[in-house]
């Protein structure tokens, strides 16, 4: 059978024992139901201890049973750090404890807690503040025994799929418990689509466990009706098993629900999260056995598993004696109840309990649980009498149990208010912090705003959904009232910390921090809470103090003797639980842009590189013959013709009256003369007179420019034309034509001739159509922009055409040049040919400092013009003394190695300059290069410095450039 | 993750803008000095309160201004470009300066 601690139904409402599971647990077979977590199939199965504590390596097992804890982490597979009471057990599951040292069961690091006194509270700042050499010594051993799960670092690494999807809401209510329900119900009342966020496998909460009465029936019978209003409501949609993580500006949402992050944003929230259990601090009240009587009522109700044979329960208040009720009804015995109240109250509850005939201890508190052999389970509790706040008094009683429930109050689940920036006070009367100003557009119902009881729970909460509805722009009759009485008086008790002399009584269970921890940390200096967690790091573990950050208040307020109202628990930010990368990661969506001609490049055998986010070929070839490939190509351009791929130049139409106007003020140059059917060169440079960007504009009307910008430039190049001319009102549109056209340039010798066979309604002759002209023609039967343009320096044709007929342009140029054996060239044979002729290369000749008279580029500056942007600074960069300036360079040993870009250029020690392009050139046959240099040394003939890898120093001398066919006559034939 | 109503796309993930700079109108090149240039070209206000900024649409690349509470981080609205730069702005011919 599914384990010997397994209840009949009705309990187990969550589990279908129909459906048998198995999986293992440190190599040990277990066998649990469809519905069950890890922790509840071990539980059921007597295996009490699931995890080892953080530091200490204490066994650890069940506190929450709600995901809320780090005490039973444990690592599934290659996956660490697994919640054991969310996780949902599946077939052949392999679960393994964390923190051991040898075995799980004989850990060899439970005897730290044998010198515990030697790791004091601070550890970490006071051995390594000034020591830090002892670091060294310690890492290792600390490295080894703290820390929680491990990452296999050698695990076979596959992707999993994770996704993401957005989600809206006119109001999204998060927590699906009564209070939550309810908000749901009187937000979708109103006519709001609401979206309702539970944890839970079927919103209820607490509804589902839970005694708000003595017979249990009112909790189970207002949850089946308030799920069935919600069923009946077609605007409420339900997330379950979801979990919300954060609330951000807004109201954006994660919502994390299995592989899965949804992005939900809402016009407003109702945050109805609930409350959570605080524990008792007394000795021993970590080990397996101890737990919250929430945590024992789910393992009944919920997955039908005793938590145990013998229960003592902790009680100070009305839920403590509805948890006695539920374990008497589970065939649980309860020794006793031991309430730290003086004077019980006579409430239906307890009365129950007396009529059962459980004994109530009152006025005292556990002082210590008895652990059994190797602590992984309590043989009993010692109770004894409450003397004052934190005091006990002698005669303590010993109670033999295995099960000791905690229900001595509650703190707000406030996460996510406190993400959403709400200030809390303390409340005097209730013992517990409320939430005193709500940020507009969320609202706060049920336990997190200090509803406890349930009449008024349900209140609270059609009450928020009604003011979130109306917030969102929804509102339907009149604003329902709040309710009168929160019931949140005697749910919470002050003070249930009760140090022990001989330690082990623990107020951060995540961290393994003792009452005397936080004691000695504030008597060190630490007395503000804040101060405090960054020094003894309480709440700072991965529940983020959800159990110790009221109690590390309390303690503060009492040693410092500071009011508990001036102040607050320390900030809790996102995430609530602990996420996965793989949820921030989701799809890894790497947008790419592929031209036109991409699979003829493929067809072709390039090798294919990115540019930005486009790709392009480098070469065509094989990797092993790159060198090779690379120098055919430059080759097969200066000697015969080659065709490459140009898509990716950026290209905007620039239209309208002021075009030419646009143009003369954005760009170096003068524009207005331009005559129609010819190019010029245009060059960017930003306010502060830095070049950003260069092209081609190319008039085809008198206000109809063609402008091309650089593959990585166009975006913010067509951004700053939009956001000057938002400025200056100028009759002009321009148009993002990028991904519109296609483009090829031909270029070599022999590219007229190629070009003259498919090229029609144009005269190619170099009379009719000289360089830098441009005429719209038809190419292979393609409307084509055409432009003799010469980046490469041979006389070369650019042809843009619709993308849509890039490849049939490709296939018509290639077949044209077959009797040429024309050849396909990439972007490395490109580069080389312009270092050949000396163009620059915008952002990799020039940087984000490089100014027109550094570039050596005062002839593309117009100076007559009334304005240019850049102009202005231009002017004053001109009157001061240049810093360095752009040279071509040639080696004064050409059998010294070739330069590479970044290589420092130096005038003795000093770094005056950097190479930004070289390359041995195979049309020239020696190594031409662009670097910067110090200006005294930046006349042709000048010697200078580089520094090559491995520190040697090899001379270059400043060369005149172009460095091939200087006379330019080639590209001009 | 912020909302900011674009003028033209109306309600978007702040995600989807890209910001761009406060908004101070250049003065006439021609008028300044250099250092007030430079003052004007590097210096921003950097207000704690509320700023007037240029933000961009960048999927529709739409300019338009913003005025936000940088204390209380609240954007306060947001409008066309054109309606505080609603004429042409020319610029003299170098020959007429001094």
């Amino acid at each position: 059978m599914a384990g010997m601690n397994r209840l009949p139904a009705p309990f187990g409402t969550w589990i279908d024992r129909t459906e048998k599971i198995s999986f293992t647990f440190e190599g040990k077979e277990i066998e649990g139901f469809a519905g069950d977590t890890i922790a509840s199939a071990l539980l059921a199965n007597g295996q009490t201890m699931i995890s080892r504590s953080f530091k200490y390596h204490r066994p650890r097992s069940v506190l929450t049973m709600a995901g809320q804890d780090s005490n039973t982490l444990v690592q599934v597979g290659d996956e660490p750090n697994c919640l054991a009471d969310k996780r949902r057990i599946e077939p052949g599951l392999a679960v393994e404890g964390q923190n051991y040292v040898g075995s799980f069961e004989d850990d060899k690091g439970r005897f730290t807690e044998l010198v515990e006194r030697f790791l004091p509270v601070g550890f970490y700042y006071r051995t390594f503040h000034e020591q830090k050499k002892s670091w060294k010594a310690w890492e290792p051993i600390i490295r080894r025994m703290a820390g929680l799960g491990k990452a296999d670092l050698k695990a076979d690494f596959h992707h999993s799929y994770y996704d993401k999807q957005y989600l809206f809401a006119d109001v999204a209510v998060i927590g699906g418990g009564p209070a939550g329900m309810a908000a749901a119900l009187g937000a979708a009342e109103g006519g709001a689509e609401v979206i309702l966020v539970d944890e839970g496998a079927e919103p209820g909460g607490s509804l589902w466990y839970a005694r708000f009465n003595f017979d249990g029936t009112h909790g189970s019978l207002t949850r089946a009706e308030l799920a069935a209003a919600i069923n009946g409501r077609r605007n409420i949609r339900v997330l379950s098993n979801a979990v919300c993580t954060g609330l951000f500006a807004d109201n954006w949402l994660p919502v994390i629900k299995d592989n899965r992050l949804y992005k939900l944003r809402a016009k407003s929230v109702v945050v109805a999260t609930g409350s959570i259990e605080q524990p008792s601090v007394f000795r021993n009240n970590d080990l397996p056995g101890v737990m919250f009587a929430s945590a024992a009522q789910r393992l009944i109700r919920l997955y039908g598993v005793k938590p145990g044979s013998r229960a003592v329960i902790l009680a100070a208040n009305d839920d403590a004696y509805g948890a006695a009720l539920e374990m008497l009804d589970a065939g649980i015995p309860v020794a006793a109840m031991v309430d730290l109240r003086a004077d019980v109250p006579n409430t239906e509850m307890t009365q129950a309990v007396r009529r059962a005939g459980v004994e109530i201890i009152a006025g005292h508190a556990i002082q210590e649980a008895i652990a059994g052999p190797g602590k992984t389970r309590i043989t009993g509790a010692v109770a004894a009498p409450v003397a004052g706040d934190g005091k006990l008094g002698n005669g303590g009683r010993n109670l033999a149990c295995d099960l000791i429930l905690m229900s001595v109050g509650y703190s707000p689940a406030a996460h996510l208010l406190h993400h959403a920036g709400t200030k809390f006070a303390y409340d005097t009367s209730s013992h517990m912090y409320r939430p005193d100003s709500v940020p507009a557009h969320v609202f706060a119902a049920g336990s997190v705003n200090q509803a406890y009881a349930l009449d008024a729970v349900l209140a609270d909460g059609r009450r928020a959904g009604w003011l979130a509805a109306r917030d969102a722009g929804y509102s339907s009759g009149a604003e329902p009232p709040a309710p009168a009485d929160l019931g949140c008086d005697g749910v919470t008790h002050p003070w249930p910390i009760f140090p022990h002399d001989k330690g082990m009584d623990f107020v951060d269970f995540d961290e393994d921090l003792k009452y005397k921890d936080l004691i000695n940390g504030i008597a060190d200096g630490f007395d503000n809470v804040e101060l405090l967690k960054r020094y003894s790091t309480v709440g700072m573990g991965p529940s983020q103090g959800k159990h110790s950050a009221v109690a590390a208040v309390r303690i503060v307020a009492r040693e410092t003797g500071e009011s508990l109202n001036r102040m607050s628990v320390t900030t809790q930010r996102p995430p609530y639980t602990p996420e996965k990368f793989a949820h921030m990661a989701g799809r890894v969506f790497e947008p790419e842009r592929r031209t036109a001609m991409h699979h003829r490049h493929l067809e072709l055998g390039a090798q294919m590189m990115p540019a930005g986010v486009w790709w392009r070929p480098a070469y065509y070839g094989q990797k092993s013959a790159r060198d090779q490939a690379i120098r055919d190509e430059v080759n097969a351009v200066r000697s015969n013709v080659g065709l490459i791929d140009v898509s990716t130049l950026g290209g905007l139409d620039v239209r309208g009256p002021d075009a030419a106007e646009l143009l003369n003020r954005m760009y170096t140059f003068a524009y207005a003369k331009q005559q129609i059917g010819r190019c010029r060169y245009v060059l960017m440079t930003d306010n502060a007179g830095v070049i950003t960007d260069d092209g081609v504009a190319v008039r085809f009307h008198d206000e109809h420019f063609y402008v091309t910008a650089t593959t990585s430039g166009v975006d913010a190049v067509y951004r700053q034309m939009l956001w000057w001319n938002a400025q200056w009102r100028l009759d002009v549109d321009v148009a993002n034509v990028t991904a519109a056209y296609a483009g090829v340039n031909i270029a070599g010798p022999k590219s007229r001739e190629v070009l003259k066979r498919v090229c029609e309604g144009v005269d190619l002759s170099a009379q009719a159509f000289p360089y830098m002209g441009a005429a719209t023609a038809e190419v292979a039967g393609i409307p084509a922009r055409i432009m003799r343009v010469g980046f490469v320096g041979e006389l070369g044709y650019e042809i843009h055409v619709p993308a849509s007929q890039g490849e049939a342009l490709w296939d018509a140029l290639m077949a044209a040049g077959g009797q040429e054996g024309i050849s396909p060239f990439g972007v490395e044979a490109q580069r080389v040919l312009r270092l050949e002729k000396g163009h620059i290369i915008v952002s990799q000749d020039t940087d984000g400092l490089t100014s027109v008279w550094e570039a050596d580029m005062a002839w593309a500056v117009a100076k007559t013009k009334p304005f240019f942007v850049g102009g202005r600074s231009a002017e004053i960069q001109a009157k001061k003394p240049l810093t360095r300036k752009l040279v071509g360079f040639t080696l004064a040993n050409d059998g010294d190695p070739c330069p590479e870009e970044c290589h420092l250029v130096l005038q003795g020690e000093e770094i005056v300059g950097r190479v930004t392009s070289a390359v041995r050139s195979p049309s020239l046959n020696k190594v031409v290069g662009l670097a910067y240099v110090h200006p005294s040394d930046g006349e042709p003939g000048k010697q200078f410095e580089i520094k090559v890898d491995g520190g040697r120093r090899i001379t270059g001398v400043v060369t005149k450039y172009p460095f091939y066919d200087p006379d330019n006559k080639r590209q001009e034939m | 993750m912020k909302v900011m109503n674009c003028p033209l796309n109306g309600p978007r993930n702040i995600s989807e803008f890209a910001w761009g700079g406060e908004v101070k109108p250049m003065p006439d090149p021609a008028s300044l000095d250099d250092h007030a240039w430079g003052d004007w070209l590097f210096l921003e206000n950097n207000e704690a309160g509320v700023v007037r900024e240029w933000w961009c649409h960048v999927p529709t690349s739409f300019w338009f201004i913003a005025e936000r509470n940088t204390v209380t981080d609240e954007i306060l609205k947001t409008y066309p470009a054109g309606e505080l730069f609603k004429d042409r702005v020319n610029f003299a011919a170098k020959a007429e300066k001094k």
